[in-house]
């Protein structure tokens, strides 16, 4: 998949949310990622796409897995990569942030990778630096990369997005995935449904372009995909949900709950995951469980991405 | 509790049965513990073979009352009154439904301790007791119970009992997440840093008995508060005990926004005032304190106009140790489960409220706020009701009271009107 000649020239500089992206945008991205799927499976994984080129994973928070799956596919793609692990506690500042920003715009690097805990953080970064910016999760914002591979491993089983009823289940208030997701899944014509407590769903969910339901049943009824959410240990203990034990009895997916929607339903979820709060074990590890697959397509989805936002056919490739 | 069986004919009644709107003389039939027919047509359906006749003439036959907050000290001060003795107390003045409040030791905040009153009352009560269960956990204020749980296992409704929740960010999330499982959330408002060391009601009486005094604001801050959660949340609300003119304005203003709101009322705070205190009467140290005879009328008022929806009785069971104390120090509270009805009915005799608004506001409107099969005399509803005598004339003797405590406000109280006998799901469980 040496730069396909074949696919439209993907024509933003940064990856910072499914926000203003449009239908074409998301179809292109994912085709690519249909292709980066075979390299990725076959014996030889390397590609001399992004030969000499610098790619900077800047985690302010840390999580092994987006990292570890950035750090593959810029990998494979032939880049040199740098992770930069920033404890959060040293950057609280946006002076700060920019200053690091700065820092890394020196060393000309082609691509940074950031993950933040500030919303935000992502659109800032890319004003202050001359490459391309992808974001890896900025706080309760947005994670499009994930949205990408969700979009990817729903239509890689289901043939379409258009059309598919997609609940998305638990804490929604605090998740930029949920939030990177609906806007896509809206985007592609899907109708998504938001699933959990009150008192972790956002204001104006509706308006997102989510219906909400506060019963599990009613939420997952005939659904095509249920995704579910992690809920955050400091969520619980009487802040916005009472109990662990209550949540999983009301908002937890297992087989009896699982039953309300299609059979053919597919079981997501962002990982990781905390069994037995919000998804019981032999849900996550079922038959109708795709969340390993998702992992395997996230690595595709970024391969995807970085490729496209340096696709050398581009008039201005951002150096 | 098992209903009774066999038939039972209760003729030429007064029947009063604010469900259906329905003040006229005739039948009720009791079929097994349910009411087969009800009103002046019952008759006509013919007499049962085998029934048993009672003839109510001149007796007011009405909806058994459903009392919304009563506090009993099981578990934990069962010297001051047992599920047994609140039954027992709640039978001889007509309640056939007792909301019991979380306030116990330990607190009902958990699935274990609502199964415990369900059984103990199952296994000793006469009449129907509900568990209410904690909004907060050990009722500090801070933690959301698990009000999903505590609901399913039979909770009827959430309160923090005589507490008031300070923090607005734990009350807006309560009633959110109260709303998603259709759970009442009632409320006894009452600012702790306002009422400072207030003892009574503030104002020119208290400054003569020389007590200091608690404002009225008290009780409006944080129920205006509430009022503007229950708009932004959208949460069933119940104000479960007002006592003055502003208190109810506020809730008129939020009703006339069509909040899901109600709100409730003492029938101390209703047949009572500030000057009762006298001198120096402990049973008259209530929560919130008894109101300048302006706000009694403003109260009367708005049971009248339906802002007020239900009369509790707040039954409060205190011993000697905690009320026999100079008034400062003394616990608040009155027991009234056994008075309510008598107290109330001061109201209809003086033309202040009429009686199918009385029984209304203390069984059909309490048991429809929190979803009881009770408060109606409508055929196919369990047989619970009253046979009341309205213009028996009594003197209240407090050892006469079935309490195990005796701090009633109403002690040597002159009255006109009381139940005669009252019928839980067809069974008697007092006759005078």
């Amino acid at each position: 998949m040496d730069s396909p000649q074949d696919l439209p020239i993907f024509a933003r500089r940064h990856l910072l949310g499914m926000a203003g992206l449009n239908y074409p945008d998301i179809e292109t991205l994912l085709d690519r990622a249909d292709r980066a799927v075979d390299v990725s499976r076959q014996r030889d994984k390397k590609r001399a796409t992004l030969r000499g080129l610098t790619q900077i994973n800047l985690f302010f928070e840390a999580s092994t897995r987006t990292q570890a799956s950035f750090e593959l596919a810029g990998k494979r793609l032939g880049a040199d990569v740098m992770n930069m692990a920033v404890a959060s506690s040293s950057v609280k500042k946006g002076e700060t942030l920019i200053d690091t920003a700065m820092t890394l715009n020196a060393m000309h690097p082609d691509i940074l990778v950031i993950r933040h805990g500030a919303a935000g953080a992502a659109a800032l970064l890319a004003r202050k630096v001359a490459c391309s910016v992808i974001n890896a999760g900025d706080g309760a914002h947005e994670h499009p990369t994930q949205a990408l591979l969700d979009a990817l491993t729903i239509r890689r089983h289901k043939g379409r997005l258009d059309g598919l009823t997609v609940a998305i289940c638990g804490d929604i208030l605090h998740s930029r995935v949920a939030r990177s997701n609906i806007i896509l899944l809206n985007t592609m014509g899907a109708r998504v449904r938001a699933v959990g407590p009150s008192t972790l769903m956002p204001v104006g969910i509706a308006e997102m372009g989510a219906e909400h339901h506060v019963r599990m049943a009613d939420g997952i009824r005939d659904a095509d995909v249920v995704m579910m959410l992690r809920l955050q240990r400091e969520r619980k203990a009487g802040a916005f949900v009472p109990s662990v034990r209550e949540y999983f009895r009301h908002y937890g997916l297992d087989a009896p709950t699982l039953a309300h929607a299609r059979p053919d339903c597919l079981v997501m979820h962002p990982g990781p995951m905390n069994r037995g709060v919000e998804i019981a074990s032999e849900i996550a590890d079922g038959p109708q469980s795709v969340i390993e697959e998702q992992v395997e397509m996230g690595v595709a989805v970024r391969m995807a991405v970085m490729e496209a936002l340096l696709d050398p056919r581009k008039p201005e490739t951002p150096t | 509790m098992a209903p009774a069986s066999g038939t039972e004919v209760y003729q030429n009644a007064r029947i009063v049965d604010p469900s259906r709107g329905i003040d006229e003389t005739g039948t009720l039939i009791v079929t097994d513990g349910v009411i087969a027919a009800c009103g002046a047509g019952a008759r006509n359906q013919g007499m049962p073979e085998g029934a048993t006749t009672i003839d109510c003439a001149g007796l007011t036959l009405i909806p058994g009352l459903v009392d919304m907050r009563v506090h009993v000290e099981e578990p934990g001060g069962e010297h001051r009154e047992t599920i047994a003795s609140a039954c027992e107390a709640a039978a001889a003045g007509g309640v056939t439904s007792i909301v019991m409040m979380p306030d116990t030791h330990p607190v009902i905040d958990d699935v274990a301790l609502v199964e415990f009153v369900l059984r103990t009352a199952r296994e000793t009560g006469t009449v129907r007791v509900h568990p209410a269960a904690a909004i907060t956990v050990g009722l500090a204020g801070a933690e959301m119970t698990e009000i999903g749980n505590l609901k399913a296992a039979g909770a009827v409704m959430f309160t923090d009992g005589r507490a008031t929740i300070a923090n607005a960010a734990v009350m807006r999330r309560a009633m959110t997440y109260a709303r998603d499982f259709g759970a009442v959330i009632a409320h006894h408002t009452a600012d702790d840093e306002l009422i400072g060391r207030g003892v009574m009601n503030e104002g020119l009486f208290a400054s003569l008995l020389g007590l200091p005094g608690i404002p009225r604001e008290a009780e409006l801050l944080p129920l205006e508060r509430d009022l503007r959660l229950a708009r932004l949340t959208g949460a069933a609300y119940h104000a479960a005990k007002i006592s003055c003119a502003m208190s109810a304005d506020a809730v008129r203003a939020a009703k006339g926004e069509r909040l899901d709101v109600t709100a409730g009322a003492s029938v101390n705070h209703l047949s009572l005032n500030e000057n009762d205190v006298g001198e120096y009467r402990t049973f008259f140290k209530l929560a919130p304190p008894l109101r300048h005879e302006d706000d009694r009328l403003a109260m009367v008022e708005a049971l009248r106009d339906g802002t007020l929806d239900i009369i509790c009785s707040d039954h409060d069971p205190q011993d000697v140790d905690t009320k026999r104390l100079p008034f400062a120090e003394a616990e608040d509270g009155a027991v009234g489960l056994e008075t309510m009805l008598s107290a109330a009915l001061r109201l209809y005799h003086s033309d202040e409220v009429p009686l199918m608004r009385l029984i209304e506001a203390m069984s059909t409107a309490p048991a429809r706020r929190l979803g009881l099969d009770a408060g109606t005399l409508a055929p196919g509803a369990p047989a619970d009701f009253a046979l009341v005598d309205l213009d028996a004339p009594f003197v209240l003797d407090p050892a006469d009271l079935k309490s195990l405590s005796k701090n009633t406000p109403f002690d040597g109280a002159r009255f006109s009107g009381r139940p005669v006998r009252t019928v839980v799901g067809g069974r008697t469980v007092f006759a005078a």
